[in-house]
């Protein structure tokens, strides 16, 4: 009974900020205007820009910032007990990422859909712009190793997921040639698709594989990370239909079958199953184990995605404010797309308190900080599902690791494209002319160093996991600067972005304080974390005392005039 | 026979919502990646401008015979793509486009 009130608690108050707080933003704060003329229309160019009916919008939204950091996110944090998860993510998603993501798709509405970067420049000044090249160059060389390890960790506790992990690239390899190739239906394709995919997880399920002791002298975690970053390197550089395309679009639909099965489950088991989804979970875990560091300000950069992540607003600015065809439908896809990102949240909470049997076998799990994560979603949603929808336990559990890994390699391989992008950018700027075989060997040899900082298990990967959420925060307070600079100039209340603001960026910087001590304590040094770390630390200072600075150069000024967004030149910005 | 009109109309309204659906998904699938289609596109037009017009641009080109006969397919293009690559002018002296 415990996890439907939970899960009905936590509907309803998403339900709320859409319905209330959104619906305030956009009339009182926003102020959306249907009449203004946006980037979509005023530039539209058939590529970037193009008008986008709202739903399909939301649906690229959505699935682009849904990776694994949901799911990984909470299932390490409930170490602390669920109630400060599942608040941190539902009040996180209603007063900070909602605001957050609405927010920055129309701050770069309002500047011809102008990304974040490009933004950071003209309201907080140049440097803001630099910034923003390493903390998004550090964000992705960080999401790459982590989610490597995320996998490694899947396939290594789930064998049954392996068959459909490596199965789903060849189903998308032949979705891709099927509608590009042999120019078949997209429809039939699509549901012939998803039905191989579950075939192959019914396979993987009766054909479990593991890996011997060495293959190719590598112990199993060392073989699939290079495997991981082999397969990475290689689906960054082929042409996107190939493999990316049809994988992205298979997954977007897996996405929302998994969220369906997910969420049915606990209903259908609360109400028809003899073994209720009680909490197994304590609401606050006072006996935690040796090493978990602090709640707070932990707690608020391990929940990255889910409650507030910098990485939404890269999206919202980067394409997605590209694509809206009428300035009010920026409430549905910014505030609603991070709301989807909060149900998956909140699924995988519910999953990981729910769905494991007693309170001994979770103590077990939450054995230390970092020990549950994806494991426990996969275990405790595998047993939801049971209960609910009366799949068995261990085929439950491989279609939830099949989702999880899927995710993450979507993830992972999009990243490594991305960097490499990053690295030639900044091959280009000291005049160094990087082609993209080199920059890809970059990114495989720093991601894989990184992974194997800590020892050849990839130890180092899941290590800079809070750092990831550090980083993450960072960036996302660095966009609610801009907007909060925006809506002084215009004289609009502000305090719905200062506040989040300041709350996350004092966490964030408290937690990277925090690590920067715990990585020079002797017998768990680690320095190239530190590195990093500084990194981090000068980056968030840097934002700190650039934004304070633009939001009093901002109250100063003479208030903007009502129409000065509408009358900014139109350039148009390459994606 | 109102029934049978009620009936088409419902019909029609569904084939309506199955095609906007169908288009949809279309543009679930296509839309995020579209802008790289285009580009990549673009690059093979821009190979294949050059292979058609090697020989007068001035690079030796062994096909030339064969490929002359394709000029016509990319005059319309021309401007906008000599235009693109950075050159304000036509590089052909016996072509005036702009």
């Amino acid at each position: 009974m415990g996890s439907l009130v939970l899960m009905i608690i936590g509907l309803a108050m998403f339900a709320a900020g859409y319905m209330v707080y959104s619906k305030y933003l956009a009339k009182r704060v926003y102020k959306l205007n249907e009449n203004f003329k946006t980037p979509s229309h005023e530039l539209n160019d058939g590529v970037d820009y193009v008008p986008t009916n709202k739903y399909i919008l939301w649906g690229h939204h959505f699935t682009s910032v849904a990776g694994a950091a949901p799911i990984v996110g909470p299932a390490i944090a409930v170490i602390w007990g669920w109630l400060p998860a599942f608040l941190w993510v539902t009040l996180g998603t209603v007063f900070f990422a909602g605001m957050h993501d609405f927010g920055t798709l129309w701050a770069s509405m309002r500047n011809k859909g102008r990304s974040i970067g490009a933004l950071s420049g003209r309201y907080i000044g140049k440097r803001g712009a630099n910034l923003f090249l390493i903390v998004i160059f550090l964000l992705l060389l960080m999401v790459i190793a982590a989610f490597a390890v995320v996998i490694k960790n899947l396939l290594i506790s789930t064998p049954t997921s392996v068959i459909p992990t490596w199965g789903a690239i060849v189903v998308a390899l032949l979705v891709g040639v099927a509608v590009y190739r042999l120019r078949w239906p997209l429809l039939p394709v699509t549901i012939v698709g998803v039905v191989v995919l579950y075939a192959l997880i019914v396979l993987g399920n009766s054909v479990p594989v593991v890996l011997p002791e060495s293959t190719l002298g590598m112990s199993p975690a060392t073989f699939w990370i290079v495997a991981l970053f082999v397969y990475g390197a290689i689906a960054s550089l082929l042409p996107v239909w190939v493999l990316l395309q049809p994988r992205d679009y298979i997954n977007g639909v897996q996405l929302f079958v998994g969220l369906i099965l997910l969420f049915g489950s606990v209903l259908l088991a609360t109400l028809f199953s003899a073994v209720k989804p009680d909490i197994v979970a304590p609401m606050f875990n006072t006996d935690l184990p040796a090493g978990t560091p602090s709640m707070v300000p932990l707690l608020f950069v391990t929940i990255a995605c889910g409650a507030i992540s910098g990485f939404h607003g890269m999206v919202s600015s980067g394409t997605s404010s590209k694509q809206i065809d009428k300035e009010t439908d920026a409430r549905f896809v910014g505030y609603f797309g991070a709301v989807g990102e909060g149900l998956l949240s909140l699924g995988t909470i519910l999953a990981v308190i729910g769905g494991i049997k007693s309170v001994a076998d979770w103590n077990e799990i939450y054995s230390s900080f970092g020990a549950g994560g994806v494991d426990a979603f996969v275990k405790g949603g595998g047993a939801l599902m049971e209960n609910g929808i009366g799949l068995p336990a261990s085929l439950s559990a491989t279609v939830l690791a099949t989702m999880a890994v899927l995710f993450a390699a979507t993830t992972m391989d999009t990243g490594m494209r991305l960097l490499r992008f990053v690295v030639q950018e900044i091959g280009e700027t000291v005049k160094l002319k990087i082609t993209k075989f080199p920059a890809t060997v970059i990114v495989v040899v720093v991601g894989l160093g990184l992974t194997f900082s800590q020892g050849l298990g990839g130890e180092g990967g899941l290590r800079i996991w809070p750092l990831f959420g550090t980083t993450n925060q960072i960036m996302a307070s660095l966009s609610l600067s801009i907007i909060a600079v925006m809506l002084i100039r215009k004289r609009r209340n502000p305090l719905p972005a200062i506040i989040p603001l300041v709350l996350v960026f004092v966490l964030s910087f408290w937690a990277a304080i925090d690590q920067l001590i715990a990585f020079t304590t002797p017998g768990s040094q680690d320095w190239l974390l530190f590195a990093l770390d500084v990194i981090i630390i000068f980056a968030s200072v840097w934002v700190g005392v650039e934004a304070v600075l633009a939001m009093r150069r901002a109250a100063k000024e003479p208030p903007e005039p009502e129409h000065e967004d509408a009358e900014l030149s139109a350039v148009r910005e390459d994606v | 026979m109102a029934s049978a009109e009620s009936a088409a109309q419902r019909w029609e309204e569904l084939s309506r919502r199955w095609a906007a659906f169908r288009d949809g998904m279309h543009e679930f699938y296509v839309g995020p990646y579209r802008q790289m289609f285009l580009s990549e596109k673009r690059s093979e037009d821009d190979l294949f401008m050059i292979v058609v017009l090697g020989e007068a641009l001035g690079v030796p080109d062994p096909a030339a015979f064969y490929s002359a006969e394709l000029m016509p397919a990319v005059w319309d293009d021309f401007h906008a793509w000599h235009r693109r690559i950075g050159i304000p002018d036509s590089p052909l002296d016996h072509i005036a486009c702009c």
